[in-house]
């Protein structure tokens, strides 16, 4: 019948080798060591392991979603092959380290590691284990597909919950510290690290149940608080995340708000990155340069080991605004007639020469060099200091309500329209009587001013600037955090942020890791989910529609 | 006075010469087709009146005025609009969002919505698709919209680019008649075309362009039966 195409068999052998490869590439990075102290379910169960498992179970659950129907026992089977292959590949991996010393080459290679491989049972039956692992982890995966769709949907995600709840451990217990009988409560279901199996137990029970009786429900599309669309309601959930947005900080404690400043501070940028790559289209890679004028000018003006100024620090944030503003403009205008790659470099060069200039000696005496600017200035209301991470937040919070506001109201403005029309077209834009130059000029302008005003919170937050702050790799973040969450999209910045920046800052062990992962998010993304995690409607109704539609110019 | 005067314009890429001295004339009312081979310097023509290049010598006048000074997108608020050669419709905006961006240059709201009125009853299909994305739309489809979104900013000079590229000779047919439509209503048009038996089948008066230079000029039934077009772009013997 299928005479062309490869038979399953061998597409899920390849695959399961390919789930084995990436579970001994992380292995070898040093992943599967690095989460091996991190329990998930205490005892039972650590992230390293799920690290070297999860491939095997991924990659045989996506070969038998894309293989043609089959009956029951064969997909069972065609799963067993490749979760096999998978556990095949990790026992001939720690077979080998058994007998070469890898880690002449590969440094991570260590005993421990081949400990957390085998489940400490030694070579010989931790390989058996591998495999017969792996096996099980391809019935599971066929297992999942067979189910009907009520019960599999229950089961994935109330072992997603229980997963995502053991992870987050700390910062659980932590924000429940003070929450008295509960909390008590809460930390019953808690051990040092991770859930307890019992509470692990009890809480797939409680999620699985809860989530069972939602999906047996007869209507799914029933209006609820979430999705009601009446004005009234909608005010009421945006009151609501206001409120709770404002809580945050005494909920968090000094610890977990720290991490929320640096979310904030991302999604001010990226809010502001949105409308020069999301919105005009124009791909900028030096956007931390206004992140720097804006630090800087908030430094020069306030500090008064400069004893230039000494300004406070809302007398000078109109400086601070104005100056990356121009800044903007500045960059804008030599790359106007540039596109794509080009432009891309040249704003790359302009990220740099502030860096460096920031960094020189010559203008030391005014920048401070590579000691940067100490003793900068914090807002002050009334007697009322902004000085805490805590309190900062509610600085960081109320910038992101008018940036995000302004965001908000510009996309469907006529300079909104200009910005998408210019990144369609250029030419055809200005034949629809578009002023290219000025358009161009505003989104740059109006990013650096975002930016800017990011820059201007931080210096107050550290109350010193550093040219070392000033790093490519800020421009880098904003720009996958834009990418993850979905060009042009604005709740996708606020998700790309918390994907990007909270998830490393709440899983410590990522830090070493996270540009790799970065790099292997972005790339999976762009295979799978090009329009981001929570796309502009636009890119989805696009992509909506050509499942149904004939291709362009059918007749 | 004609309405849109080309004098002598030489235009270049770069180093490249394109045109080497074009001029032509389109009187209020007219259509008139620029007919030549790929590559002659048709659509440089076209993009040289709209403003997107500029001549390095020569002008164009639109009534008398030299539009020299004039950035691509001021020369649209002077009532000339463009049908961009292979289309060019935001693809991923909707039918109606693309005919709001070619109203983009007027202010006014009952002139757009009059304009609206008028690309819907041109073409009735556009109306019933009107939320759809741009680029699911079939080539006809996008062609026709290309066309109404630069009738909405009121032109009194519209300047089309092939109209008929790629597509099937049943729509090439409804297109032109289209065209002749717009024209009765009023609207000047410079037409540029590859596909000369059509183009010479509507218009009024036509040019025939080779490599940069117009080699030939005459009423549109003259060009039909002179010996040289028949044998260069009629494929006639």
């Amino acid at each position: 019948m299928r005479t062309t195409s490869i038979s399953p068999w061998k597409q899920a052998f390849q695959s399961g080798l390919l789930g084995g490869a990436i579970a001994v590439l992380l292995a070898l990075v040093g992943m599967v060591a690095a989460f091996s102290g991190r329990y998930i379910v205490s005892g039972v169960f650590t992230m390293g392991q799920f690290l070297f498992l999860a491939p095997i179970l991924f990659l045989a659950y996506m070969t038998l979603r894309r293989a043609p129907q089959m009956p029951p026992f064969r997909l069972l089977q065609t799963g067993m092959v490749s979760g096999a292959a998978s556990g095949a590949v990790i026992a001939v991996f720690v077979l080998i380290g058994s007998v070469v010393n890898l880690r002449v080459m590969f440094i991570n290679a260590s005993p421990q590691l081949y400990g957390i491989l085998t489940f400490n049972q030694g070579v010989g039956i931790g390989a058996l284990i591998l495999l017969v692992a792996g096996l099980l982890l391809g019935a599971l995966a066929a297992g999942i597909i067979l189910l009907p769709e009520r019960t599999r949907k229950t089961i994935v995600q109330a072992a997603l919950w229980v997963f995502t709840i053991g992870l987050l451990r700390d910062l659980i217990v932590t924000v429940s510290f003070r929450w008295g009988p509960l909390a008590a409560i809460i930390k019953q279901f808690f051990a040092v690290s991770g859930l307890t199996p019992v509470g692990a137990a009890i809480l797939i029970a409680l999620i699985g149940g809860i989530r069972y009786w939602q999906l047996g429900k007869n209507d799914p599309h029933a209006v609820t608080f979430f999705n009601n669309t009446k004005p009234t309601v909608r005010w009421l959930r945006l009151g609501l995340a206001g409120v709770i947005l404002l809580l945050l900080p005494p909920i968090l404690g000094i610890f977990f708000s720290e991490i929320l400043d640096n979310v904030a501070m991302y999604i001010l940028m990226g809010l502001g990155l949105n409308i020069v790559v999301g919105f005009a289209g124009l791909l900028d890679l030096g956007y931390v340069a206004f992140f720097a004028i804006g630090a800087y000018v908030m430094g020069v003006m306030t500090s008064p080991e400069l004893g230039f100024f000494n300004m406070t620090w809302w007398e000078a944030l109109p400086f601070a605004l104005v100056t990356s503003f121009i800044a903007g403009v500045i960059l804008g205008l030599p790359v106007l007639r540039l596109r794509g790659d080009y432009l891309a470099i040249v704003t790359l060069g302009f990220g740099e020469i502030v860096r460096l200039l920031v960094l020189s000696d010559w203008l030391r005496p005014w920048l401070g060099g590579t000691q940067g600017i100490q003793r900068i200035a914090q807002p002050q209301i009334g007697n009322f200091v902004f000085n805490t991470q805590q309190e900062l937040y509610y600085l960081f919070l109320a910038g992101l309500g008018i940036v995000a506001f302004i965001a908000w109201r510009l996309k469907d403005s006529r300079l909104g329209r200009s910005w998408m029309a210019l990144r369609e077209d250029e030419d055809v834009a200005k034949a629809m009587g578009i002023n290219h130059v000025t358009t161009k000029l505003l989104a740059f302008a109006t990013g650096a001013l975002f930016s800017g005003l990011a820059g201007t919170i931080f210096a107050a937050k550290l109350t010193s600037v550093y040219p070392h702050s000033m790093n490519f790799l800020v421009s880098i973040n904003v720009l996958s955090l834009i990418i993850i969450g979905g060009m042009g999209s604005i709740p996708g910045v606020f998700v790309g942020a918390l994907v990007l920046i909270a998830a490393p800052e709440l899983l410590r062990e990522f830090a070493e890791f996270r540009y790799l992962v970065y790099g292997a998010l972005l790339v999976t993304m762009m295979l799978t989910k090009p329009e981001g995690l929570w796309p502009e409607e636009r890119r989805r109704l696009e992509l909506h529609e050509e499942e149904h539609s004939p291709a362009v110019s059918a007749d | 006075m004609s309405l849109l005067e080309v004098e002598n314009i030489h235009t270049y890429y770069g180093n490249i010469q394109a045109l080497r001295g074009v001029s032509l004339k389109v009187e209020k009312g007219e259509i008139v087709t620029l007919i030549g081979a790929n590559g002659a310097g048709k659509t440089t023509t076209l993009r040289t009146i709209s403003g997107l290049l500029k001549p390095r010598e020569g002008h164009v006048k639109l009534e008398g005025e030299d539009l020299a000074s004039y950035m691509a997108h001021e020369i649209v608020y002077k009532g000339v609009a463009m049908v961009p050669e292979g289309r060019g419709v935001f693809a991923r905006l909707t039918v109606m969002e693309n005919l709001e961006m070619g109203a983009f240059s007027l202010s006014n709201k009952e002139q757009i919505n009059r304009n609206l009125e008028r690309v819907f009853t041109l073409f009735p299909r556009l109306k019933e698709r009107r939320a759809q994305v741009a680029g699911t739309l079939s080539g006809g489809e996008q062609q026709m919209l290309a066309t109404g979104r630069a009738l909405m900013a009121s032109p009194s000079v519209l300047l089309m680019d092939e109209p008929s590229m790629g597509l099937a000779p049943v729509l090439v047919e409804v297109i032109f008649d289209t065209i002749q439509q717009i024209n009765r209503e009023g609207v000047t048009i410079l037409l540029v075309e590859q596909n000369a038996l059509m183009a010479l089948g509507v218009a009024h008066r036509g040019y025939v362009l080779q490599t940069g230079e117009i080699v030939l000029s005459d009423s549109a039934e003259k060009l039909r039966k002179d010996p040289t077009v028949q044998k260069a772009y009629l494929g006639m013997e």
